[in-house]
């Protein structure tokens, strides 16, 4: 059995900084979009940190990751650097994606982050293949997959569910649920809105989270993933709520003011400050530092993207086909090539 | 000098010995599909692979095309090198997202960080009069992506290899086995093994015009050809292969010596690949033409069930037989 989270001065500042950084960092891409650095779709998950961060604390190293994509926090939380995600918004080459993929289409193989999916269950599919290939090797990892509410109304979400279930992989499936499919909410799309129990029905372990709390949710990341590294999918339902809009696009007519005003009373982020705060965990100077070295480093990631380079436009159709990558100059030393190479020799 | 023996083979024998020797060679390799293990292939093409090779590598799958697919493309990322079936072209538009917004996008989306080395095998093809729903040829329409290559095996050296190229490349690759071919029997050398998988092929050499094929029609356009040079008109066959991308070059060259062209293709004439290699002509070598390009294409229409109106709906050696005697003068 699992031990459940400790709230510890270290851990719940840990998860504090965690959300914060989710949050600021999307603060400022508004902001960075309304300047027209940004452009395309961005989806912000303001309000839904605690899912995130939550789940990743039950991750390691050697797990996987695919994400829809309203994927910013999943990506900075998981280990891909502000600098690089922020420089995939700008769309340059120093971004996770070499500035390919944008807001919606973050990946990072360093840190098994495979998407970044936009098209709603796509990335479902690809989960089960990931944790495929994981069990036929012999290797004890988890592919935790986050999706919305509305991919549960999409055939891959099925077929998916009960190919995983069927074969025993070891996925974990992290349902999103913020109510709204975009602008629909979920009782006028689901004829069963109890997605738990939909999800029981392919035979495997499933149960409703506080999406809100952050320490619940970690608390059923790790019993999930025990269960997932024991050999048996599992899938969570974590009742979560969007503060902002769908989309930069999006007016936000099918919801009223009164309801977002009520969720915002269960702001992740304040709930967890007030937490640490009456558990004489957090005082105002640690809130000030927190504060200031998230700013840092959105700020820094934010000279980083300025900085960056755009791809020359010869680049165009390159990756379209996969090509090897080009040695570092280190490896053409290690490999004895060109001495005349000045970046060999140097 | 040691002449490799000869083995007679048909070109389903001939696929099932390259997956069983892919099998064999590279333990990341796996078979997965709808029917491929406990009923030994909806074609037969992996009959007995599963006693030999077990549950884990012949892979049953539910009927979730979408799902399977793309969870051989998950796989092929966790370093795996799974051969996905699906059972004709036709269902593969189940898992049109998996190969479209995924396979073909993935490796350029993540800025060339990924490789997707999958294959994925269909039958493709019309001739077997199963109507509308098992019977067209959609090569054309998924040739149209960037990001994917496609192979179409019309021969028994072919079928037996092209999975092994297929396999080695980091990229995802579709083999389109034409229905009408899996009963085609002839001789390959026990030891064939792997072949090219970037060029087009000369079948039959001549001087007057190219036939331009590929799959199920170079059957076709060879019956047309010989059926030609009783008149005198020496018509060289070239069978495409590689789908996407296309070898351009040898279309051109072959034009270039011959000066005509008719492109036999299954698909639907309207944006086929017909279209594409005619367009391609016209570009490169207009100034070689001496008659415009002609296309004998599948009637505009979904396959119709009765055999009469399915063969009036597929090109036939006579229809391409008709076309190269208008151009070249000698209908009249």
């Amino acid at each position: 059995m699992t031990v459940a989270p400790r709230l510890d001065r270290d851990h719940g500042q840990h998860l504090l900084h965690q959300m914060l950084r989710v949050r600021r960092f999307e603060e400022k891409c508004v902001e960075l979009y309304s300047a027209a650095k940004i452009r395309g779709f961005m989806h912000l998950y303001i309000g839904e940190e605690a899912v995130a961060v939550g789940i990743m604390e039950a991750l390691e190293p050697k797990d996987a990751i695919v994400a829809t994509y309203r994927e910013h926090g999943h990506a900075l939380v998981r280990g891909v650097s502000a600098d690089a995600v922020m420089a995939e918004m700008y769309g340059k080459v120093e971004g996770c994606s070499r500035g390919r993929g944008g807001s919606m289409h973050l990946f990072d193989a360093a840190t098994r982050f495979y998407g970044g999916n936009a098209i709603v269950g796509g990335g479902l599919p690809l989960a089960v293949g990931l944790a495929l290939a994981d069990k036929l090797q012999g290797r004890e990892c988890v592919t935790a997959c986050f999706f919305g509410d509305g991919a549960v109304a999409e055939g891959e979400f099925h077929e998916s569910m009960n190919l995983a279930a069927l074969w025993r992989l070891p996925v974990l499936f992290c349902c999103e649920n913020n109510l709204y499919a975009m602008g629909t909410a979920i009782e006028r799309y689901e004829s069963e809105t109890d997605l738990a129990l939909k999800a029981a029905s392919y035979e495997m372990p499933a149960w409703t989270v506080d999406g809100m709390d952050v320490m619940a949710v970690e608390g059923a990341a790790r019993k999930a993933a025990a269960e997932v590294r024991g050999g048996m999918p599992c899938f969570l339902e974590l009742r979560t709520y969007r503060f902002r809009a769908h989309s930069m696009y999006d007016p936000d007519l099918y919801r009223s003011k009164e309801e977002i005003e009520r969720w915002k009373q269960h702001d992740p982020i304040a709930a967890l400050t007030a937490q640490l705060q009456e558990a004489g965990l957090l005082s105002a100077g640690d809130i000030e530092e927190l504060e200031r070295s998230v700013a840092e480093e959105v700020e820094a990631a934010i000279a980083f993207a300025e900085a960056g380079t755009l791809e020359p436009v010869e680049d165009l159709e390159r990756f379209v086909y996969w090509e090897p990558p080009l040695p570092t100059p280190a490896e053409e030393v290690a490999a004895g090539g060109d001495s005349t190479d000045e970046s060999a020799t140097a | 000098m040691s002449a490799s023996a000869m083995v007679t083979v048909t070109y389903r024998e001939a696929i099932r010995a390259a997956i069983r020797e892919a099998l064999v060679a590279d333990e990341r390799v796996f078979l997965m599909g709808e029917d491929v293990g406990a009923y030994g292939g909806c074609f037969g093409v992996s009959k007995g692979l599963l006693d030999e090779f077990g549950p884990e590598r012949i892979r049953d799958a539910p009927l979730s095309e979408s799902a399977f697919v793309g969870a051989g493309i998950g796989a092929a990322m966790g370093g795996m090198r799974p051969i996905v079936e699906v059972m004709t072209v036709n269902f593969c538009l189940l898992a049109l997202d998996q190969i479209i917004d995924n396979a073909a996008t993935i490796t350029h989306m993540s800025g060339g960080q990924f490789a997707i080395p999958l294959v994925i095998r269909m039958t493709t093809g019309a001739g077997r009069q199963v109507a509308a729903q098992h019977s067209h040829s959609l090569e054309g329409w998924l040739a149209h992506i960037p990001g994917l290559k496609l192979l179409a095996p019309a021969t028994l050296k072919d079928a037996r290899g092209m999975l092994a190229p297929a396999l080695a490349d980091p990229n995802p690759v579709l083999i389109f086995e034409h229905g009408s071919l899996y009963n085609m029997e002839g001789e390959l050398p026990a030891d064939a093994g792997g072949c090219d998988i970037e060029r087009a092929a000369i079948r039959r050499p001549g001087t007057h015009v190219t036939l331009v094929a590929y799959g199920g029609t170079l059957a076709t356009a060879l019956v047309a050809a010989e059926e030609l040079a009783a008149d005198g008109i020496e018509a060289e066959v070239l069978d495409l292969r590689v789908l996407r991308p296309l070898d351009d070059s040898a279309v051109i060259e072959s034009v270039t010596r011959t000066h005509r062209a008719v492109i036999v293709d299954e698909g639907w004439r309207s944006g086929s690949l017909a279209a594409e290699v005619s367009a391609r002509i016209m570009e490169q070598a207009f100034y070689e033409l001496d008659a415009p390009v002609a296309r004998v294409c599948s009637a505009e229409v979904p396959m119709p069930y009765p055999h009469h109106l399915e063969q009036a709906a597929l090109p036939q050696a006579g229809t391409v037989v008709a076309e190269v005697r208008r151009m070249t003068g000698a209908d009249g």
